[in-house]
């Protein structure tokens, strides 16, 4: 008797876990018949998931703590066993703002500092001539994305709410908006913007990996009373995405689940775009330019689906930097709990991978983040919303 | 915000839906009803209407720049809150299940909302039925087409005049306990082929 398993997710790469889970027959072999539900917006997974007509879901990790603390909407306990991706996207600017940032720039283009640096000079210069100041697109006010074109634009000492329009954008309108100069930038998760690269609008400035050299991106997210009714059905669930993550991650392997995430009902773009993706080696310039990089997008590899706390700490401590939140001990606590490694290693029954530090965060600016000391942590970035001390 | 009448916005990119939910919302004497089609500079068309009640359908990708009036803004009037709060599971429901989402902005009393969601997932789930019911006129259509050229064949090649070749096709298909469609998409197909 087969297990039906409703999951939702968003047609990005970074779903490739669960989409050859499901194509590849691993979740079936393990006695679930899962459904596959193509959403178009995160506020309809994180509602569907909310209200029981998903059992989980492809999930932006800052979704999952937002919804378990009650930030912005809903509360609803999730829970994430499994981290689906670590970093994944990138930020692309017009061909106009790379030529100013060019101009402007001292030092490696790849060092996000410079570039931050020059962003500051551009952003100054318009001002000062009374031009409209630039905008930024990014996925949804709880994602990564807008965490990393914040962190990055302040250690260059950008303000994002004062000195730039930061505005949410859905991904499959991104490239649109800035052939159109809606928009002057972007920071989003794969193939958006490899399109823009082919189809000759924008520039790949900086792949957050740049940024940070392991950032918590999606995660596989339940919720928390779900978890607790249905253990075997999750411990299913991890292991075929486990097997999946492997499956990916095989060189071999990468032409095959690049065909598989191209479906019409999967991604729907061409496997040749996702291919890049997935072996990290981006066309990051119009003019054909490829850079490479082993942590473009880690699905798996180095124990990237094992969920880290300290992740799901970093993350709740932007939102506190830029006011999504107010700091409490207790919130910093319900944050970290969110990501499940318990249920992870219960599932996969691997008893080491605790002992094995994961990855740190490397932030290319700022201190090394400590989830100790949160308040101090913050304290030493003089750009921030934080709500001053009571 | 009037006393009397609240203003909604509609964003929706179906003007046959949209127009089904707006003549309701009239009927139901709300009068300050705007329509928005175009998802270009959405937000500043919203701030600039200044609503006190949006409904957008769960298609649009442009959900999650709604999304972005919760954060903390300078160019947000005064803070918006998803009408359907944790008490009210039964509204998420059947919102959801008709497809639409509600944003209200905070201040506008729960039971002065209640009567626009209740109407606007009525007027979802008509428009979702009669869209049913075109796609089954439709697929009726087509297969009347169908089965009057399987029988114009049958006449044909067998000599048959209309009502025998219909009662051929009527006693094939409850032999082989198939539709009539069925039977004679499987002749149009065969005479394809030997053609």
């Amino acid at each position: 008797m087969m297990t039906p398993l409703h999951i939702g997710f968003i047609p990005l790469v970074d779903a490739a876990a669960l989409i050859v889970a499901v194509d590849k027959g691993f979740t079936a072999a393990e006695g679930l018949d899962v459904a596959l539900v193509r959403e178009v917006s995160w506020s309809n997974v994180r509602d569907k998931l909310n209200i029981g007509h998903l059992d989980a879901a492809h999930l932006l990790a800052p979704v999952a703590i937002a919804s378990s603390l009650g930030l912005g909407h809903v509360k609803v306990q999730i829970a994430a066993p499994f981290n689906l991706g670590i970093n994944g996207n990138a930020i692309t600017v017009s061909k106009t703002l790379h030529a100013a940032i060019m101009d402007e720039i001292e030092g490696d283009r790849f060092d996000p500092m410079a570039t931050a640096q020059a962003l500051a000079r551009v952003v100054a210069k318009r001002a000062s001539r009374g031009a409209e100041p630039l905008t930024f697109a990014m996925t949804f006010p709880f994602s990564t994305h807008n965490y990393q074109l914040r962190f990055w634009m302040a250690a260059g000492g950008v303000d994002p709410d004062e000195d730039v329009r930061l505005v949410v954008l859905p991904p499959p309108y991104m490239v649109d908006s800035l052939a159109s100069g809606h928009v002057d930038a972007f920071c989003v998760g794969a193939p958006w913007n490899s399109i823009a690269v082919d189809r000759g609008v924008g520039h790949i400035l900086h792949f957050v990996s740049d940024i940070l050299a392991h950032a918590a991106e999606k995660v596989l997210a339940v919720r928390q009373v779900w978890a607790e009714k249905n253990p075997e059905i999750l411990a299913s669930l991890i292991r075929a995405t486990a097997r999946a993550a492997e499956y990916t991650e095989q060189p071999q392997n990468r032409a095959e689940v690049a065909r598989i995430l191209a479906q019409p009902e999967r991604l729907g773009v061409e496997a040749d775009i996702i291919r890049r993706t997935l072996d990290g080696k981006l066309k990051i310039s119009p003019d054909g330019t490829t850079r490479e990089s082993s942590r473009y997008l880690l699905v798996g590899r180095d124990q990237a689906a094992r969920p880290d706390p300290v992740q799901a700490a970093w993350l709740y401590a932007q939102m506190a930097r830029w006011g999504q939140t107010a700091i409490s001990a207790e919130a910093l606590k319900a944050a970290m709990a969110v990501f499940r490694a318990d249920l992870y290693d219960a599932a996969l029954k691997r008893r080491d991978t605790g002992t094995v530090p994961a990855a740190s965060l490397g932030p290319f600016a700022g201190p090394d983040f400590n989830p100790a000391d949160v308040n101090g942590y913050l304290a030493s970035f003089p750009i921030g919303r934080r709500p001053s001390a009571p | 915000m009037s006393a009397e009448s609240p203003k909604i916005v509609i964003v929706d990119e179906s003007p046959i839906r949209a127009a089904i939910l707006e003549e309701g919302l009239r009927e139901a004497g709300f009068t300050g009803v705007v329509h928005i089609s175009e998802m270009q500079s959405l937000l500043a068309r919203i701030y600039a209407l200044d609503p006190d009640v949006i409904l957008i359908d769960l298609e649009n990708p442009s959900r999650d720049i709604l999304e972005q009036m919760f954060q903390v803004s300078r160019a947000v009037r005064r803070p918006v809150a998803m009408f359907v709060d944790q008490s009210d599971a039964a509204s998420i429901q059947a919102s959801v299940d008709a497809g639409v989402s509600a944003y209200i902005v905070d201040g506008l009393k729960k039971e002065r909302v209640k009567p626009i969601l209740d109407l606007c997932i009525s007027r979802f789930n008509a428009f979702a039925k009669l869209q049913d019911e075109l796609d089954r006129t439709k697929s009726a259509l087509e297969e009347r087409k169908v089965i009057d050229r399987a029988k114009g064949i049958l006449m044909k090649l067998k000599g048959l005049t209309e009502e025998e070749a219909y009662v051929l096709l009527r006693s094939t298909a409850m032999r082989e306990k198939k539709k009539i469609g069925e039977i004679a998409q499987s002749i149009l197909t065969a005479s394809e082929l030997l053609k």
